[in-house]
């Protein structure tokens, strides 16, 4: 029996179907939404559309359900794309590359590899030992939390396409330049010494995926990710409708603006012991923005937030000696303080 | 009739998504009733001798067979079956 390229076999048709239906039900739901929003507001409720209550209302409830569509719908389809990567496979693209192309690579496939902090060590492990550079591993390592699939989302959801370009474009500067800053202090004596013995014993999996099997995972991340952070997007959104509504214009400009040089500084260092979701901070972020804080300080602040926390610096401590655990934060907090200042300069 | 006893360790340095794995392994023992021993390996040079690069990761008669993911309990049992069948046929 001969079969055509794009012929399933029976059982697969059936979750073709499925997803069908899954993304005709959710371009119905993402379209019904403001409507929706609009009609409980202020028809159901009967609040005046020009009032302070309404509007917040009405966007509270349209940003919400927009914010979980835009999340279930792009983490599939990034799922989807990260079934075609694994650890082992980047492993294998930056085992060749020198520094600079290495960072460079390693930053990029920092986006696409699929990564959880929990298992950062073992990465960790896994690059060094099989001789790709310190320092190209940095770059993954910074890349890869940073420059997450949350962050993205809601930054493109909020802000547009433009705002989260910029953001993945100041994550992949942080990502090269830092990791290539740390390559150059040839700190190698600062892992710790048991990275080096590791005997493998064993292969590396190789998985041969079917469609069907590609589809299901991406539908298990959907899951993870969305019951993982909904009630951040919702108190994140809750607190920035607050903001936006109760705070009066201009009370941030004094102590975020760009006049402040001490500002940039200051929003890197109170974001390293806040360790939020990226779903809980973006909401805020846009209000922060409106009353009068600068876009590079609070670019700044989100990347501290997210790029570096407390809880990955417990987890590297295991591998890390202390003077290469104080090198990489610091040289990442510089690294974003430029990208802060960068922005407060041209915009 | 020889018995069968498989060896099961879940590498993982306790997050939790290798308890998840952990118990997802139990259930699978309890539910085909075979005898195994479930072991957890937490220690990083013991996890990274098996040559794995994302936690949590799941080791059957010391054979890798998955790694970085939660398996569901069907492709758990799948495993199992294998193994067992690899057993008997030695």
């Amino acid at each position: 029996m001969t079969t055509l390229p794009l012929s399933f076999p029976h059982t697969n048709k059936r979750i073709f179907v499925t997803l069908g239906i899954a993304i005709l039900a959710w371009l119905v739901a993402y379209n019904i939404i403001q409507p929706l929003a609009d009609w409980i507001s202020y028809s159901l409720l009967g609040l005046a559309p020009d009032s302070r209550l309404g509007t917040s209302l009405a966007f509270f409830l349209y940003d919400v359900p927009k914010i979980l569509l835009l999340l279930s719908g792009m983490v599939f389809a990034i799922s989807i794309v990260r079934t075609f990567f694994s650890p082992e496979r980047t492993r294998a693209l930056l085992g060749g590359k020198r520094e600079g192309v290495g960072n460079v690579f390693a930053a990029m496939l920092g986006i696409v590899t699929p990564f959880c902090s929990c298992s950062a060590v073992p990465l960790f492990i896994g690059f060094v030992e099989s001789g790709v550079p310190l320092g190209v591993t940095f770059s993954f390592l910074i890349a890869a939390p940073t420059i997450n699939e949350v962050a993205v989302i809601l930054l493109f959801g909020l802000f547009g396409w433009k705002v989260a370009a910029l953001y993945i474009a100041s994550g992949l500067v942080v990502a090269i330049f830092a990791g290539y800053v740390i390559g150059r202090f040839k700190m190698e004596r600062y892992v710790e010494d048991f990275v080096w013995k590791i005997q493998h014993t064993g292969d590396v999996i190789e998985e041969k995926l079917t469609w069907t099997d590609r589809i299901e995972r991406a539908w298990e991340s959907v899951k993870e990710i969305v019951s993982k952070v909904w009630p951040y997007v919702v108190v994140g959104i809750a607190i920035g409708a607050a903001i936006h509504g109760y705070v009066p214009e201009d009370t941030l400009g004094s102590v975020l603006g760009r006049e402040n040089w001490w500002s940039v500084p200051l929003a890197v260092l109170i974001g390293i012991p806040l360790y939020s979701n990226a779903a809980g901070i973006v909401p805020i972020l846009g209000a922060l923005i409106e009353k009068g804080a600068s876009v590079g300080t609070s670019l700044a602040f989100m990347m501290s937030v997210i790029g570096l926390s407390l809880p990955e610096a417990v987890i590297l401590k295991r591998v890390l000696k202390m003077p290469l655990l104080f090198t990489y934060f610091a040289v990442v907090a510089v690294a974003i303080m430029l990208i802060g200042y960068m922005f407060n300069l041209i915009l | 009739m020889e018995k069968k006893m498989l060896t099961i360790k879940i590498l993982g340095s306790g997050c939790a998504n290798c308890k998840r794995v952990e118990q997802i392994v139990r259930k699978v023992v309890e539910d085909m009733s075979f005898e195994a021993e479930i072991i957890k390996v937490t220690e990083y040079p013991d996890i990274m001798a098996y040559n794995i690069m994302s936690t949590p990761g799941l080791v059957i008669n010391e054979k890798l067979v998955s790694s970085g993911r939660i398996p569901s309990s069907a492709e758990v049992t799948t495993f199992v079956v294998d193994a067992l069948q690899a057993e008997g046929s030695s």
